[in-house]
């Protein structure tokens, strides 16, 4: 390291006399790196590089979490005829496979006869409640909260009514269809919706 | 490190917080003192040394296959990790998971980086010991060292011959049957070994003897979960793959690099 130093440190004549003729410890001053010298070098293109792939491959990462297929029942569901079912008593059937509970009511503000599908999920905080027939409610067994079996809360936490699934009958096979991508809710005035139940005044 | 402007002044405040002086525990490196502080601070680079030789540095030299060893195993452990999210070793369904995740899964590619990652690995270890034989870079003080390697050799092939059988195709079942039959030969501990027949205990007073290794009791039962290659097997091989052997591996590369800086650095040429 000695002599390479020698050799590269310009040493002024007859300064050597009194060191020996050896420069400890300096190496040649280096070159001023700036910003643009640095981007436009290999040292520049590497971590740039580095970066970009770092940057695709989290991006990728993230994506691979988000599955393309889901292993669900499909949002959209076939249920029979309106014969199946019975007045004022909430249909389980669907209960646990799709989340629906299916009856023949009327409707909450001019007492039309309606066919309506509710959401199974709680207001409160997300539980799957049971249907106390004897009782004449729904009941939730997470934090007590109570329905009526049209959906609306009388007890409990719960701060809204069950939601309602968007029901209609299939014009070419004459089946309850049930849309659970399209939710009504009652404290919204949306009950009234004409999506939001089949209605029964003619049948 | 004269900053003029806002955003200098922003910067100044910045590195003077105490968040930031407890996080960095010394200056911006441009002098020596710092710059060897910024290593000797670091996680990750602290077990590199301060200063090597030069012929450390040759590629030529070390081919960088320990480098290129680790940097496949840290590749193989975050794929690994990736593809633990949608398979599942079960015999229902660890061969449709894994058709699952080449079709269906966003970057179906990722099954295939780790099985590439997994043959450029043993590859890799292979070439990492054929160098270090070569550069006689086993030699005093390093015999220890030599050893370790020799155990993560073992450990390599181990998790690649584990992780063989988790596809669950036939190529799979049959290339772990065969593999396993070999443990049949394992001297006393494996049924169809020298020694086996001689590990008896009596059965009674002059009734004769039960030989203790036997077909559901040795070494290769032990090691499939059972006589042949059953679901049992491919939870056993998938622990082993995942979790044990990767920790073991994990250990013992650490100590490996810590001894390659106790052993006195990458050793130079002859």
């Amino acid at each position: 390291m000695a002599e390479e130093a020698k050799s590269t440190v310009p040493v002024p004549k007859g300064a050597s006399a009194p060191t020996g003729g050896v420069i400890v410890g300096q190496y040649p001053p280096p070159e001023p790196v700036t910003r643009r010298s640095f981007l436009l070098s290999w040292a520049g293109a590497a971590w740039g590089t580095f970066t970009l792939a770092n940057a695709v491959g989290a991006a990728a990462t993230l994506r691979f979490m988000l599955p393309n297929v889901l292993f669900e029942p499909p949002q959209k569901f076939k249920a029979g005829k309106l014969d199946d079912y019975d007045w004022d008593k909430p249909d389980q059937r669907y209960k646990t496979s799709q989340k629906a509970w299916l009856m023949k009511t009327h409707t909450d503000y001019n007492k039309k006869p309606a066919f309506i599908a509710l959401d199974t999920t709680c207001t409160h905080l997300g539980c799957t409640p049971n249907v106390l027939y004897t009782e004449n409610k729904i009941k939730c067994p997470c934090h007590g909260s109570g329905f009526r079996f049209t959906g609306v809360n009388f007890e409990g936490p719960a701060p809204r009514p069950l939601e309602r699934y968007k029901v209609f009958i299939d014009p070419i096979d004459g089946q309850i269809t049930i849309d659970k991508t399209k939710k009504f809710h009652y404290e919204k005035g949306e009950w009234e919706d004409r999506e939001s139940y089949i209605d029964l005044s003619s049948a | 490190m004269a900053k003029k402007g806002e955003l200098g002044r922003v910067w100044d405040y910045i590195v003077n917080t105490q968040v930031w002086r407890s996080i960095m525990r010394h200056g911006y490196p441009n002098t020596p003192r710092n710059r060897s502080l910024a290593v000797l601070a670091n996680l990750v680079l602290h077990l590199h040394p301060l200063r090597l030789r030069k012929s450390g540095m040759r590629v030529r030299y070390t081919w960088c296959m320990g480098g290129i060893t680790f940097f496949l195993f840290l590749e193989l452990t975050i794929t690994g990790l990736l593809l633990m999210f949608y398979y599942r070793p079960t015999a229902e369904y660890a061969y449709a998971d894994i058709t699952y995740l080449r079709a269906d899964v966003p970057l179906g590619i990722m099954r295939e980086l780790h099985r590439w990652g997994a043959h450029a690995m043993v590859i890799s270890v292979w070439l990492h010991m054929m160098r270090v034989f070569m550069t006689g870079a086993y030699k005093p003080p390093r015999e220890f060292n030599w050893g370790v390697g020799v155990i993560l050799l073992l450990l390599t092939l181990l998790l690649s011959f584990t992780g063989y059988l988790l596809p669950w195709d036939q190529l799979a079942i049959w290339a772990v049957t065969v593999g396993t039959n070999m443990a049949r030969a394992t001297p006393v501990m494996g049924h169809e070994g020298p020694g086996a027949a001689f590990v008896v205990v009596p059965y009674s007073e002059g009734a004769g003897t039960i030989s203790v290794v036997h077909q559901a009791s040795d070494v290769r039962f032990g090691l499939l979960g059972g006589r042949f290659v059953s679901a049992a097997t491919l939870l056993r091989f998938y622990v082993l793959h995942c979790v044990a052997f990767p920790l073991v591996a994990a250990f013992l590369i650490a100590l490996h690099f810590w001894r390659v800086r106790k052993d006195g650095g990458i050793s130079g040429p002859l």
